[in-house]
């Protein structure tokens, strides 16, 4: 059992271990949905969901197989139940409002492939959080993950109206633009003493 | 390199396929993180290379031989299922080889499931192609996978710590590039390699059109 204090967890998760820029997870959406801020905000919103069901159903899944002791089973089941989440909120997002279904579009199954997920389910794992310490974790990974992909987003429209050469435009300029960023977090690494 | 000297011109170009034109990384920017994440030395990107390809052929054998039995509506579930079987067979195995190596990686190994590269090949391409044919392509991606985490996990680490796969390269004086081991030196090594690739292109593309140009003048 780890004993970490919720308030710390959720400061790491968010900020100075951030998910995107310190982890590198989740990179395909951040670079891919980031271009404007409407779809960020809300892409943010569905992945932080995603993040704590799945974070909830992989504590599970994973205090039954040290029951039965198959932790080979791991992975396997951990990405069963991702998927299957995923195509849950993807029914429900489609009843609920069909204007943030198409705004999604493809990214919506794609968070299945999402790597923050799955590597949130295996860090909590491995860290040994507890049920609420996992909801924690979840909540703050996911407002890092938004964050992290609304100031990208922004950062991005400015970017629209500035000069810049052509060779670096399109993936280039936004992968220095994501490690300028990264710089910037960086600086919460002190938060940790 | 062996299978591209003996195959049928077809199969060849199945297989330098994935090595130039169509690299996964630098012209599908697929399977970014772990491109990103782990090669801070070069040791750990040949590793997490080596590891990413296997999965990919052995994924792109199975995938293909089922391509017949395998229902429409279910088919990226067996596809994901497929490929985290094999996931969790090099993670035993690479905690086997070298505990170290093990440490080093970390979660990056399980999250090898999650590769868009791998699913991507096993949809677009094994799902819908022979056996022969779709473990030519799992090669070559697999050969353009490896090679393009070498060439970030190389500069990370002459710039980076001033060595090369452990060796120290310069003398005492030098000053290493921290920045370059951390997050940030990850982006901008790509950065800096995918401007060095849409240079190339752009120069390409304007001597093609001069030449043309000259031809019909």
């Amino acid at each position: 059992m780890n004993s970490d204090p919720l308030w710390a967890i959720f400061l790491n998760a968010c900020l100075i271990n951030n998910f995107v820029l310190a982890y590198f997870l989740g990179i395909c959406p951040f670079l891919g949905v980031s271009g404007k801020l409407a779809t960020a905000t809300r892409m943010g919103g569905a992945v932080t969901f995603v993040m704590v069901v799945s974070s909830m159903s992989a504590f599970g899944i994973n205090s039954l197989l040290l029951m039965i002791d198959a932790p080979y089973l791991k992975l396997i089941s951990f990405i069963a139940v991702i998927a299957s989440t995923v195509q849950l909120v993807e029914m429900f997002i489609k009843k609920m409002s069909p204007a943030l279904f198409r705004a999604l579009g493809i990214f919506l199954p794609l968070i299945t492939t999402n790597c923050a997920i799955l590597g949130l389910a295996l860090f909590q794992t491995n860290k040994g959080y507890g049920l609420l310490q996992s909801f924690v974790y979840a909540l703050g990974a996911g407002a890092g993950f938004t964050l992290a992909l609304v100031l990208m987003a922004g950062l991005r429209e400015k970017l629209e109206l500035a000069k810049t050469p052509d060779i670096v435009k399109g993936t280039v300029i936004t992968l220095v633009l994501a490690g300028l960023l990264s710089v910037c977090f960086m600086g919460f690494a002190g938060l940790s003493n | 390199m062996i299978p591209a000297s003996q195959s049928p011109p077809s199969g060849t170009d199945e297989f330098i396929k994935g090595i130039w034109k169509q690299n996964p990384v630098f012209v599908h920017v697929l399977g970014m993180c772990p491109v990103l994440a782990v090669t801070n030395t070069a040791k750990n990107a040949l590793a997490m290379g080596l590891a990413t390809a296997f999965v990919l052929i052995m994924s792109n054998l199975v995938v293909s031989s089922l391509r017949r039995y395998v229902p429409k509506q279910v088919r990226i579930v067996t596809f994901i299922l497929v490929i985290a079987t094999f996931v969790t067979i090099v993670d035993y195995l690479i905690q086997a080889i070298s505990l170290e190596l093990h440490k080093a990686l970390g979660a990056f190994i399980s999250l090898i499931v999650v590769n868009c590269l791998i699913l991507g090949r096993a949809e677009a391409f094994a799902s819908k192609n022979g056996i022969y044919r779709s473990l030519l392509d799992g090669l070559g991606m697999g050969v353009g996978f490896i090679m393009a985490l070498l060439c970030l996990g190389v500069v990370r680490e002459i710039l980076g710590s001033g060595s090369l796969f452990g060796l120290q390269l310069f003398g005492e004086g030098y000053q290493e590039w921290i920045i370059m081991l951390l997050p940030p030196g990850g982006f901008f090594t790509l950065a800096g390699w995918l401007l060095l690739f849409n240079w190339l292109a752009k120069r390409r593309e304007r001597r093609a059109n001069s030449t043309g140009k000259e031809s019909i003048s």
